[in-house]
C-alpha cells in the first residue's frame, strides 16, 4: 500500500522544470495560468494603445501622432483586445475552473490544450510585428472590410494570417472545452447540475466553432482578391464589397455573445455567494443563455442598417435584436432577485460583480438605441456606438473577468489578495471608467464620429474629459497586477472554501489544488453537497 | 468509464467537432453564391436586368407616365479616363426603348481595357429596369488618347412601382487585366490563367 502511494506521488511528481514544463505541460492548470498571464499582458499591450488614441484625442488638432498610426492605434487596439485580451482570458478561466467545476481530472485533449495556448504568442508575434514594418500596421479598423483593407501595405498578409491563428486557437479550446464537459464529468453530475459558468461556456464553444470558421472564409477570401485574382468582394470582377460586411457579422455578432456569455456565467457564481442564496431562477439562466446564443445567429444586419437594405430585411433584423433584450432581461432580474432580501457583503469580486450587472445593463440599454434601425442611421458609425460597445465590453466582460480573478485567486495561489488593494482598484476603476465612457454618449450623439484623431472644436471638452477618465482607468489597473503579483508571492493562507458562501466542487480541493486533482471523481454526495 | 473508453469517445467527439468546423468554414464560403441567387431574386444590390431586343419590343408603352433617368458615372482611384454621361438626366415612358450614348477618353497615355460596372437605385427600381444593348455587357479596349462613344439602349418597364419616379443608372469603369476573361455579372470567380 504504501509502496503503491510512494510510487503514485513519484509518479505525478515527474515533470520537468523551468521553461521546458511551460512549453510541454499538458496539465490544465498549467495551461490555464498561461492564458491568464497571456491574456493580462495582451490587456495592457491594447490598454497603452488606448492610451495612445486618448492622448491623441485630449484636445482637438494632431499633436502626438500622425492619423495613419492613429487608424492603426484604433485596428490594433480592438484586435489586440479582442482576440489577444479577452478570448484567451475565458478560454483560461475554462481551463483552470471547468475540470475542477466538473469532478474531472483535467481537460479531455490535453496535448491539443497545449497547442491551442502556443498558438497565440506566435499569432500575436505575427500581429504586433506589423507595427514595425513599412507602411505600417493595418488601418482600416478591426472589421476589416474591402476595399480599404486591401490597401493595407505589407502588413496585411500578416493579419490575414494572425487572424487564421487567432481562430484555429479558438476552435481548438472550444473543441477541447465541449469534449470534456460532454464526456468528462463525474458520475451523478447531470447536466441541469452544472454551474452556470460550465454552461456559459458550452453555449460559447458551440458558438466559436460555428462562427469563427466563417471569418476565417472571409479573411481567406480577402486573402485571395488580394493577392490571386478573385473577385469576391471586387466590383471591378463582379464582386460586392457589402458581401464581405454580411459574411464578416455572421461571424462577428455571435462573437460579442462569445466575449460576455462566460461573464454571465461568473456573475452567477459570484452574486449567489456574497448574497449567500441560491441563484434565483437556475433553469431560467440556462434557457435565456441558449437562447441568446441562436438569436446571435439572425441579427448580424443590424451593424449594417445604412448599406441599404429593403424596408423587410430591416424591420426583420430590428425585430431580431430588439427581442435579444428579453433573455439579457431575465438574466439581470436573476441577479437583480438573487440578491434581494439576502445577507450580502461586499468583497471586491461582489463589488466587480454587482457593478457588472448595473453597468452592463447600461450597455444594453444603449444597444437596445442602436437597435432600432431610425435612429441608428443617427449613431452609425459615431461616438454613441464606441460608449456602448465599451460599455458592454469594458464594465462588462472585462468587469467579469476581474470579479472572477479576485473569486477564484486565493483557490489557485492558495493565498487571500489583499482587500484594500482590491477596494482602490475597484473604486477607482468604476469612478474612472464612468468618466471614461459615459460622455461618449454625449459626443455620439452631438454626432462626432469614430475613428478619427482630429475632431471639431465643439467635441473638446468631453473629449478631455474622457482622456482624463482614461489615463486614471488605465493607471488603475496597475493596482490589479501588484494585487495579483502580491496574492501569487504570499499573503494569508486561503481555506478551502475561502469564502463563507461559496458552494461547488471547486471550493472542496485544498488551496491551491493539488497538481493533479478529482484523480478519482468525487462521491455523489459530494455532488450534491456542493449544489445549491 | 475507463480510461481507453473515455480517451476514444473524446477523439471520436474532436472529430465530429472538427468536421463541424469545416461545415461551417465552407458555409462561409456558400453564403457567396447564396447571396448573389439573394440579390439577383430581389434586385436589392442595383443589379440591372437584362432583355432581348424582341422582349422589350413586346412591352406596352404607357405613354401616360414619366420617369426621370438620372446617369451617374465615375472611375475607379489611379484610372486616368474620362467618362461622361450624355446628360445629366432624361425623362422617359415607361415601356419605350431609349438609347443614348456615353463618351469615355482614355487619358492615360498607354493603351489600356476597361470594364464598366452598372448599378441601379433605388434598389427596388432595379427589376424594372433593363438594357438590351450596353457597353457594360463587354470589355471596352481604349487605344490612348481615343475618345470612345458607348451605346446603352435601355426600357424601364411599366410594372415599375408607382412611387418611383425618378431611377438612377450608375457606371463605375474598372481597370479590366488584358488576360482576364469577361467577369460581369459573375462574382468570386477564379482566374482562367
Amino acid at each position: 500500500m504504501s509502496t503503491a502511494a510512494a510510487h503514485h506521488d513519484e509518479h505525478h511528481a515527474h515533470h520537468p522544470s523551468g521553461i521546458t514544463r511551460w512549453l510541454t505541460t499538458t496539465n490544465h492548470k498549467d495551461i490555464g495560468t498561461m492564458y491568464l498571464v497571456f491574456s493580462l499582458i495582451m490587456f495592457f499591450i491594447g490598454g497603452a494603445m488606448a492610451m495612445i488614441i486618448r492622448l491623441e484625442l485630449f484636445q482637438p488638432g494632431l499633436q502626438w501622432v500622425n492619423p495613419q498610426f492613429f487608424n492603426s492605434m484604433t485596428t490594433m487596439h480592438a484586435l489586440v483586445m479582442i482576440f489577444g485580451a479577452v478570448m484567451p482570458a475565458w478560454t483560461g478561466f475554462a481551463n483552470w475552473l471547468v475540470p475542477l467545476m466538473i469532478g474531472a481530472p483535467d481537460m479531455a485533449l490535453p496535448r491539443l490544450n497545449n497547442w491551442s495556448f502556443w498558438i497565440l504568442p506566435f499569432a500575436f508575434t505575427l500581429l504586433l510585428s506589423t507595427l514595425f514594418m513599412p507602411g505600417g500596421a493595418p488601418a482600416g479598423g478591426w472589421t476589416m472590410y474591402p476595399p480599404l483593407v486591401l490597401q493595407t501595405g505589407n502588413a496585411f498578409p500578416f493579419l490575414i494570417f494572425a487572424v487564421h491563428f487567432m481562430g484555429a486557437s479558438s476552435i481548438a479550446g472550444a473543441i477541447n472545452i465541449i469534449a470534456t464537459v460532454f464526456n468528462m464529468r463525474a458520475p451523478g453530475m447531470t447536466l441541469m447540475k452544472l454551474p452556470l459558468f460550465v454552461w456559459t461556456w458550452i453555449i460559447t464553444a458551440f458558438l466559436l466553432i460555428a462562427s469563427i470558421p466563417v471569418l476565417a472564409g472571409a479573411v481567406t477570401m480577402l486573402l485571395t482578391d488580394k493577392f490571386f485574382g478573385t473577385s469576391f468582394f471586387s466590383a471591378a470582377g463582379g464582386g460586392d464589397p457589402v458581401m464581405f460586411q454580411h459574411i464578416f457579422w455572421f461571424f462577428g455578432h455571435p462573437e460579442v455573445y462569445i466575449l460576455i456569455l462566460p461573464a454571465f456565467g461568473i456573475a452567477s457564481a459570484i452574486i449567489p455567494t456574497f448574497a449567500r442564496k441560491p441563484l434565483f431562477g437556475y433553469s431560467s439562466m440556462v434557457y435565456a443563455s441558449a437562447s441568446i446564443a441562436f438569436l446571435s445567429f439572425i441579427v448580424w444586419a443590424h451593424h449594417m442598417f445604412t448599406v441599404g437594405m429593403p424596408l423587410a430585411g430591416e424591420l426583420f433584423f430590428m425585430y431580431a435584436t430588439v427581442l435579444i433584450a428579453v433573455p439579457t432581461g431575465v438574466k439581470v432580474f436573476n441577479w437583480v432577485a438573487t440578491m434581494w432580501q439576502s445577507s450580502m457583503t461586499f468583497e471586491t469580486p461582489m463589488l466587480f460583480a454587482i457593478a457588472f450587472v448595473v453597468l452592463f445593463t447600461i450597455g444594453g440599454f444603449s444597444g437596445l438605441m442602436l437597435g432600432i434601425t431610425p435612429v441608428d442611421f443617427q449613431y452609425h458609425d459615431t461616438y454613441f456606438v464606441v460608449a456602448h460597445f465599451h460599455y458592454v465590453l469594458v464594465t462588462g466582460a472585462v468587469y467579469a473577468l476581474i470579479a472572477g480573478t479576485y473569486f477564484w485567486l486565493p483557490k489557485w495561489t492558495g493565498h487571500m489578495y489583499s482587500e484594500t488593494l482590491g477596494k482602490w482598484h475597484f473604486w477607482l476603476s468604476t469612478i474612472s471608467v464612468n468618466v471614461l465612457f459615459f460622455p461618449q454618449h454625449f459626443l455620439g450623439l452631438a454626432g462626432m464620429p469614430r475613428r478619427i484623431p482630429d475632431y471639431a472644436v465643439q467635441f473638446a471638452d468631453w473629449n478631455m474629459v474622457s482622456s482624463i477618465g482614461g489615463f486614471v482607468f488605465g493607471l488603475s489597473q496597475i493596482l490589479f497586477v501588484v494585487g495579483i503579483v502580491k496574492c501569487a508571492r504570499g499573503g494569508k493562507q486561503a481555506t478551502s472554501q475561502v469564502w463563507e458562501g461559496a458552494h461547488g466542487l471547486e471550493w472542496t480541493l485544498s488551496s491551491p489544488p493539488p497538481y493533479h486533482s478529482f484523480s478519482t471523481p468525487p462521491a455523489a454526495a459530494t455532488i450534491e453537497g456542493g449544489m445549491r | 468509464m475507463t480510461d481507453t473508453i473515455r480517451s476514444s469517445a473524446n477523439r471520436r467527439l474532436a472529430y465530429k467537432l472538427l468536421g463541424l468546423t469545416g461545415l461551417m468554414f465552407g458555409f462561409g464560403y456558400a453564403l457567396v453564391p447564396l447571396y448573389n441567387v439573394f440579390c439577383e431574386v430581389t434586385g436589392i444590390n442595383g443589379k440591372t436586368g437584362e432583355l432581348s431586343a424582341a422582349q422589350a419590343d413586346a412591352m406596352q408603352p404607357d405613354l401616360s407616365r414619366e420617369v426621370t433617368v438620372e446617369f451617374v458615372t465615375s472611375v475607379s482611384a489611379g484610372l486616368a479616363w474620362q467618362f461622361s454621361a450624355p446628360a445629366q438626366k432624361i425623362v422617359v415612358h415607361p415601356g419605350v426603348v431609349t438609347a443614348v450614348e456615353f463618351e469615355v477618353v482614355n487619358n492615360a497615355g498607354r493603351d489600356m481595357v476597361g470594364q464598366a460596372i452598372p448599378s441601379v437605385a433605388p434598389s427596388t427600381a432595379a427589376r424594372y429596369f433593363s438594357k438590351t444593348e450596353c457597353f457594360c455587357f463587354n470589355r471596352q479596349p481604349l487605344v490612348a488618347g481615343k475618345v470612345s462613344k458607348l451605346p446603352v439602349r435601355f426600357i424601364v418597364d411599366p410594372k415599375l412601382p408607382a412611387d418611383v419616379q425618378t431611377v438612377t443608372l450608375g457606371y463605375t469603369f474598372f481597370e479590366a487585366l488584358p488576360d482576364a476573361p469577361d467577369t460581369n455579372q459573375k462574382r468570386g470567380s477564379l482566374p482562367s490563367t
